[in-house]
Parts: structure tokens; C-alpha cells; sequence
């Protein structure tokens, strides 16, 4: 593959974000992988992640230990 | 020659009650200790069950109970497998049994997780309307407050101690390139904690000495405390207090595998001099720096990276595996050290399936690029506490290992076969069958005894000062032979 349909590929699946300069774009058949394989661990996480996370962070106070 | 490396790890597990934060820390760690030990008798039956040749046995209803006088007082109990599971200041705190080697030592320190997870879900049985708990696994809440995991070694009391200084705390500086378990920001001085978005290591930001006897303030690199626990003629205990908890099980394979190898060879004398000229400053350096690759001085004026000194102990320990010592886990130690040091040295993101540090950062990257989150988000705050949660439900490494992300070294059945049996080639094998087979003639239990109320006049003491005595092989068919205790401690004395 060229790197110009390579390019034209990157663009038509709305490119942004990961790829940020021309040495990105050969890379990004594998970067979709991963970006497929990143999103399905975010739904994963979303759907356990705990409500109101700036109340839960901030009630998060240890006493110190050893 | 060195002398073999026992290891055992001792977690203090961070406590919350979700929405109730005014809850008692140290009553609930309590509470869930006496609870988990309490229902050990249920426990044994559920694990036995799971093993398909064995009857299953009468089962004992748990009773809806509350706070009892007991539970106020600091729970502190010696498990089956060998284990001590028990209060320490504010966390509920598990030590392994004394393990022979790194694998088996991963086994155990996860079974211990999964305990703490038994734990909650005993005590919600137990007390329905009670605080609903979490535990996670980490060294810090974020807010400048830290909470140990420590490393312990059997080490030659013959070494001199200045060696082990000399060559651990170039060792331990370096390490956390793969043994870190990351943190976002620091909890350094006030005009340090927004200049580091993420570090390796939970631990680094507590330290501010290089030797010292202290574990709660001024903590020192190299802890000098010297418990031996066991013959103190014969051996030193090395207290490590420098690490992260990990998750991962290539970094807790790797951080005790090769600190076990570097020990061996201390005491061999096989280790270059690598003197930092300032320690302390180099473990805040290495910690902040992503890319592993930042500089640190050395006394002789050289500059290497972290991921350098590194190859320095690699380099000598293949020789000494291959040369001195080929035995047990070491091969695999050494070949997996060198494939992360390759792997840091090309792009330390590649690591996101056996290290914790890669792993956790890549989730926050990953939902900071799609919800286009800034790095003081709270929600990455929360990423970066949840992926500590034992609840295998809810912890985001537990999650990441359920749907094969992150790269297991050991089954879920030899986890599940720890959490009720001891090593079977360490004293814990001992201390482990003697609380299992007579749990009430078992007047009091240590690291290096064992105190029998056989119903005699005076109680009977069992020392066990040789960390590698009372194996199976030593004392299973002594066990198989005293259906009481007191015909055991008279084989013992006979």
C-alpha cells in the first residue's frame, strides 16, 4: 500500500488524534488495531468505574502504615 | 557460595468504605480479618468441594452477627497456608508464607489478594447493613500518605551489611523501571507536585534517606532493620521496603526474582561497583522519567540510565546463572529481565501486558484521548486508584486480566490451591498443616515457632529457626503419624 491510500484510508476513518505527523501514517493499519482493542477496554472499564469520581477520589484518605 | 534466597511479601492494603467516610479504618480491617478467620471452617469445605474426589462435608450457616468485643481488639491470625493475616496501624496487612522461590512467591501474594477479596465478601455476608468496603493494593491515596509493601529476603549473616548497601541501592534505584506500579503527580515538596504528570513507582516520593532503621518518616532506601525470625547466628532477614505493590505478575515475578538474584550474588562477590552519588535525588529522577532514560550520577563520575545500571546486573547475573547457579526459576528470571530491558530500551509502552506502570498509563492515555480528559481529571484519578480494587469485579488490572490483556505467569488454580495450602518446601509447610490439622491446642504461632497447649502442665515450644526445615518432605509423615498434638511434639522431642 502506498503511503498515499494509506493516508487517504487514516482520513476516511476520520484520522484525528493518534496520527499526528507523516511518520504516524504508516503505522496506522496496526494504530486502528490497537485504537479497536483501546475502545473495547474503555467500554469494559466504563461499566464498572464508580459514580462520582471526584467525590470518591477525594474521600480516598489513608492513615499511613508499616 | 550463597545461600538459597527464601521470600516472603508483606502487604498493608489500602481500606474505604464507598460513601461512608467517616468509617473506623482499623475496626473494619479487624472486622474483616476475624470474619475471614472465623469462617475458615466454611472456606475449607467450599475449597474442598472444588476437588472432585472428595466428599462433600456439613456445612455450617453463617450468622448475621455484630461488632463483638473481639473484633475491637486487633485481629492478628495465622492462616492454613501459612500466612499471617492481622491489623497493622490503620490496613489490614497479609504476609505470604515463606516461599523457595519467585513463582511460587507470585502465587502466594496473589492467593493473599484473593483473600482480602473472600474477606469483603464474608463480612457483607456476615453484616448485611453494615459499611459497604473496598481494598485496594497500592502504596498511597494520593495525598501524601503511604502505606507499605515489603520484600523480605533470607540473606548470609556472614555478608557485611556495607555490601549490601553499596550494591542494593544502585539496584533498588533502578528497578522501579519495571517494578514501579505508577501514580499520577507527586507527593513531593509543594513546588514538585504539578511539575510530574505520572511516575513509575507509587513509593518513590516517601523516600529521603539512603540507610536508616525507619519505616513511617524519613523512610530510608535500605532499611536496617534486623529481625532475623529465624537462627541470627546463620542469617539476616533483609527488610525491603522500597517497592510498590504490583499487580502484574511479570513485575512481582521479576521484582523478587531478580532482587533475589542480586543478592546471591552480593554475598558471591560478583557485582561491579556502581555507587550513586546521590542516591535519594536518583530515585525521585528515575521515578519521573517516563522514557527511562534519564541520567544519574554515579561516585565515579559515569552517567548512565536507569535502564543501563540495569544491564550491568543483567550482564553479571547471566554469567552467574549460566556459571554458578542454573537452578529453579533463575533461567527464566534472567531471560525475562532481558526481554523488558530490550523492550524499555526500544519503547517502554510495549510493556502494557507486564507491567503495571505501562499498563495503567496507557488506560489513562486511552481515556484521555477519547473523553479528551485534562491530566488533573478526577475521573483519572479514580483509573488510577480503581486499578488497584482486589474485586476482581471491579479492579481495572483484574478486568484488564479477565479479557487476557495483561500476561498471567501463573493458573487461577494454583492461586485458589494457596490460599488454603502452604509452600510445601519452606517451614510455612509446618505452621501451615500444624493450624489446619490442630487448630485449638495451638497456644500461640511466630515466624520461627510454634507454642502447643497439649493439655499438659506447661506449653510446649517448637522452635523453627531454619527457614528450610519443616518441609513436607521433613514432616509429613511425622504430621501423618500424630493424630494429637501431644504425640507430635513428642515425636518432635524423641
Amino acid at each position: 500500500m502506498s503511503q498515499e491510500q494509506e493516508q487517504k484510508k487514516t482520513q476516511r476513518r476520520g484520522g484525528g488524534g493518534a496520527g499526528d505527523d507523516a511518520g504516524e501514517v504508516q503505522r496506522s493499519a496496526k494504530g486502528e488495531q490497537l485504537k479497536e482493542e483501546m475502545d473495547e477496554i474503555l467500554d469494559e472499564i466504563d461499566s464498572v468505574l464508580e459514580e462520582n469520581a471526584e467525590e470518591f477520589v477525594k474521600s480516598y484518605v489513608q492513615k499511613g502504615g508499616e | 557460595m550463597a545461600i538459597p534466597k527464601v521470600i516472603g511479601t508483606e502487604t498493608e492494603y489500602g481500606i474505604a468504605a464507598v460513601g461512608a467516610p467517616e468509617f473506623n479504618p482499623v475496626i473494619s480491617s479487624s472486622l474483616l480479618i476475624s470474619t475471614y478467620a472465623g469462617s475458615l471452617r466454611r472456606i475449607r469445605w467450599d475449597y474442598e468441594q472444588e476437588s472432585p474426589l472428595r466428599d462433600a462435608r456439613g456445612y455450617e450457616p453463617v450468622q448475621v452477627r455484630e461488632p463483638s468485643e473481639e473484633d475491637l481488639g486487633l485481629a492478628n491470625v495465622i492462616l492454613p497456608n501459612g500466612a499471617r493475616y492481622y491489623v497493622d496501624h490503620a490496613h489490614p496487612e497479609y504476609s505470604t508464607p515463606e516461599c523457595a522461590s519467585p513463582r511460587d512467591l507470585v502465587i502466594h501474594d496473589r492467593a493473599g489478594e484473593r483473600i482480602l477479596e473472600r474477606s469483603l465478601l464474608e463480612l457483607e455476608r456476615a453484616m448485611p447493613g453494615g459499611p459497604r468496603l473496598a481494598i485496594y493494593k497500592n502504596n498511597s491515596d494520593g495525598k501524601g500518605n503511604s502505606y507499605g509493601t515489603h520484600e523480605n529476603y533470607l540473606v548470609d549473616r556472614a555478608v557485611p551489611f556495607a555490601n549490601l548497601v553499596r550494591d542494593l541501592t544502585p539496584f533498588f534505584v533502578s528497578r522501579q523501571i519495571f517494578c514501579g506500579a505508577g501514580k499520577l503527580g507527586a507527593e513531593a515538596a509543594w513546588e514538585e507536585r504539578n511539575r510530574h504528570r505520572y511516575q513509575l513507582t507509587q513509593r518513590a516520593d516517601f523516600f529521603e534517606a539512603e540507610v536508616g532503621l525507619e519505616t513511617t518518616l524519613k523512610r530510608p532506601i535500605i532499611n536496617t532493620r534486623d529481625e532475623p525470625h529465624a537462627d541470627p547466628d546463620r542469617y539476616r532477614r533483609l527488610h525491603v521496603i522500597v517497592g510498590d505493590a504490583n499487580l502484574c505478575e511479570v513485575a512481582t515475578f521479576l521484582k523478587v526474582g531478580t532482587t533475589a538474584l542480586v543478592l546471591k550474588m552480593i554475598e558471591d562477590e560478583y557485582l561491579p561497583d556502581l555507587t550513586l552519588a546521590n542516591p535519594v535525588a536518583s530515585l525521585h529522577e528515575v521515578a519521573r522519567d517516563l522514557s527511562c532514560r534519564a541520567t544519574v550520577r554515579l561516585a565515579d563520575g559515569r552517567r548512565p540510565s536507569a535502564i543501563q545500571l540495569q544491564w550491568e546486573f543483567l550482564d553479571r547475573a547471566k554469567k552467574y546463572v549460566e556459571q554458578e547457579d542454573p537452578t529453579g526459576d533463575n533461567p527464566e528470571v534472567v531471560e525475562r529481565w532481558e526481554a523488558v530491558l530490550t523492550a524499555l530500551e526500544d519503547d517502554p509502552m510495549q510493556l502494557h501486558r507486564e507491567l503495571d506502570w505501562v499498563a495503567k498509563y496507557r488506560l489513562l492515555e486511552g481515556y484521555r484521548q477519547r473523553d479528551g480528559l485534562d491530566w488533573d481529571d478526577h475521573k483519572l484519578r479514580l483509573i488510577d486508584l480503581q486499578y488497584h480494587d482486589v474485586r476482581r469485579d471491579k479492579g481495572l488490572y483484574h478486568r484488564l486480566a479477565a479479557t487476557g490483556k495483561v500476561e498471567r505467569l501463573v493458573t487461577d488454580d494454583e492461586v485458589e490451591h494457596a490460599i488454603m495450602e502452604p509452600p510445601e518446601d519452606t517451614r510455612a509447610y509446618f505452621r501451615g498443616r500444624c493450624i489446619e490439622k490442630y487448630p485449638d491446642a495451638i497456644a500461640a504461632a511466630s515466624w520461627d515457632s510454634m507454642i502447643f497447649d497439649t493439655g499438659r502442665e506447661a506449653l510446649q515450644r517448637v522452635p523453627m529457626r531454619e527457614p528450610l526445615k519443616g518441609t513436607r518432605a521433613h514432616v509429613e509423615d511425622l504430621l501423618e503419624q500424630s493424630p494429637d498434638p501431644a504425640t507430635l511434639v513428642d515425636l518432635l522431642g524423641s
